[in-house]
């Protein structure tokens, strides 16, 4: 589904993403970690389209997407969320999620003039849409509840939403576990397996190497921007060059 | 409490509003109280054409006022130079802000945040500087006099003060019934995105740059058309016009009735007005009376009068019915619009 051949990506001298090759399966679960720095968020905004890459192509669904503009990869069906999750705080839930599906309509300044048929299905369509996703993610009670008003871990689900109702095939996720509790962890962890059970395929960048291990069915390890390791979460845990980048070799607490 | 709040907020509201706008010209004290409200109401439609931009889509323009000079000009420019009525001069002045709006804006765009309202500034600079310049074009720093009044085809004579100021109204209404179409349809929607980011609304298949240019040729028509209303009444107008001083207190109107909200231009534009009449006296000391307030609104009421009194009702009402969906809009009641629009 997502094919990636020797991704380069260089800040000046510093090369941020350095010739990575992995290719992620469709309805899988695709991890990617690494210390922090290691270019995994670069990664992302590569793969999105939000910078173009020094050299390298990126394919999906067996088309060369490579430096399209990040509004067509969105609309080609990759979606994501950010590591701070940003919303509409004077807005409700559910008036945050109706803009999600307007890549799916047409609706010009002309119909909003005129109040045209179209725009008037169109909208009804988007919030259908909104709703749907609310529910898919378990929020529809607190749809009218205002996002300045909702708790760390509800802002989590109600990115996801916003993703989901763009109607992608590959979602994104930076860091979506970051700063909520264990038990919460859990709980998005099942949304996160409830999403590829929908048919859609997921790649996510997290530190909580329980959630990764118990969730990836594969997992891509980068170190200063190069890959060092691919594999099963059993493979990776035993890689001896993950352990290394991650904790120090044993010559080095010698030394 | 509950009932005063939901019918500030209700369609009943505006048309209480507009009840007021159309008899004011019967209760109020003189001829120049209602001189003063028709020019009140044409800042206004330039400050709903500022709130589409900078409310809505987020971006900070400070060409606003230039824009405004700009239709001013093109009124005044073609009624005096070239002996056109004003009608199809009005209609000009609309047509040349958005085809200017149009280049300033594929570029200024580019430019993100701050460096975005340094170049309009510079841009609105540009403008003040060609106006005054340019005296084969403009007439320079004379300015332009005996600009043709709007025709009123032997019906009305809008040169006297009460029926230029229902044209005005006119205008105004239609300003706002727009604004509302908008505000709360998927083109207001995308505008909103882009407000609270543009890697986020990229992401969620939002052209930026088209949606851009879009809410600012919008702005600028604004500006445009209520600049050209507005050499229509005062019939003289000079490069002073395009001082970024005015940009500043069209800015000033958006934040004291509420940033990105339907009503608040017509409320800050209403309040700053009357306030500056009733503390005319003091002439410049008038400042010591401005400068403390917005201070102080600034910093308890960043969402200005409007926005504040809509979060205030939103919370109140989302913690008593919990089961019910929300309906609020970007900027006001659901059914504004419509209701605004069986009013104009």
């Amino acid at each position: 589904m997502l094919k990636i051949n020797n991704l380069t990506k260089r800040f000046g001298g510093l090369a941020a993403v350095n010739d990575v090759s992995v290719e992620f399966a469709a309805g899988q679960i695709n991890a990617i970690i690494g210390p922090n720095g290691a270019g995994k968020t670069t990664f992302f905004n590569l793969v999105a389209g939000a910078m173009p890459p020094t050299s390298g192509s990126i394919e999906f669904n067996g088309m060369d997407v490579t430096g399209m503009a990040p509004d067509r990869i969105a609309r080609l069906g990759i979606a994501r969320t950010f590591q701070t999750t940003k919303l509409f705080e004077q807005s409700t839930v559910l008036d945050n999620l109706i803009v999600g599906h307007r890549l799916r309509t047409q609706s010009r300044l002309w119909d909003v003039i005129i109040n045209s048929k179209r725009l008037r299905d169109e909208e009804k369509k988007c919030r259908a849409k909104a709703a749907e996703v609310l529910d898919f993610v378990g929020l529809s009670h607190i749809g009218h509840r205002y996002i300045a008003d909702t708790t760390q871990e509800e802002r989590k689900r109600v990115a996801f939403a916003l993703a989901m109702a763009t109607d992608p095939e590959l979602v994104l996720l930076d860091e979506p576990a970051g700063g909520i509790n264990p038990e919460e962890t859990e709980n998005l962890a099942a949304l996160i397996r409830k999403m590829v059970d929908h048919g859609i395929t997921v790649c996510l960048i997290e530190h909580k190497m329980d959630m990764i291990m118990s969730l990836a069915d594969k997992i891509m390890v980068l170190d200063h921007g190069e890959k060092i390791a691919e594999g099963t979460p059993e493979q990776i845990k035993t890689n001896p060059v993950v352990i290394e980048a991650y904790l120090g070799s044993e010559e080095d607490v010698e030394a | 409490m509950d009932r005063i709040a939901n019918f500030f907020a209700s369609p009943a509201m505006k048309v209480v509003l507009l009840a007021f706008a159309l008899i004011f010209p019967l209760i109020a004290g003189s001829e120049y109280q209602i001189y003063v409200m028709a020019l009140a109401f044409i800042w206004a439609i330039a400050v709903y054409g500022l709130n589409i931009i900078t409310g809505f889509c987020g971006q900070l323009n400070l060409a606003h006022g230039g824009f405004f000079a700009i239709g001013a000009y093109v009124v005044a420019i073609l009624t005096v130079d070239h002996g056109w009525a004003f009608w199809p001069a009005f209609v000009a002045s609309g047509v040349f802000s958005a085809v200017f709006g149009f280049l300033v804006g594929i570029v200024s765009l580019r430019l993100k945040e701050h460096y975005f309202a340094i170049f309009t500034l510079c841009v609105g600079f540009i403008i003040y500087l060609l106006l005054d310049k340019w005296e084969a074009l403009t007439h320079g720093s004379l300015g332009i006099i005996n600009i043709a009044p709007p025709e009123g085809f032997g019906l009305i004579d809008f040169t006297r003060t009460i029926p230029f100021y229902y044209l005005v109204l006119f205008f105004l209404v239609l300003a706002i019934v727009l604004v509302s179409r908008i505000s709360s349809s998927l083109v207001g929607r995308t505008f909103l995105a882009i407000r609270i980011s543009d890697d986020l609304a990229q992401s969620l298949g939002i052209n930026l740059m088209r949606n851009k240019v879009l809410a600012f040729v919008l702005s600028t028509v604004y500006a445009g058309l209520a600049g050209g209303l507005y050499a229509g009444v005062v019939r003289f107008i000079g490069p002073a016009e395009a001082e970024v001083v005015h940009t500043f207190d069209i800015i000033t109107y958006l934040l004291v009735g509420g940033i990105g909200t339907l009503m608040g231009p017509l409320v800050g534009t209403m309040m700053i007005t009357w306030l500056t009449q009733a503390v005319q006296s003091f002439e410049e000391y008038r400042m010591i009376v401005f400068g403390p307030m917005l201070v102080l609104l600034v910093i308890f009421m960043p969402k200005g009068v409007v926005g504040t009194f809509l979060t205030w009702r939103g919370r109140r009402l989302a913690s008593k019915a919990p089961a019910k969906e929300g309906q609020t809009r970007v900027g006001d009641s659901a059914t504004s619009s419509k209701e605004a629009r069986d009013n104009a």
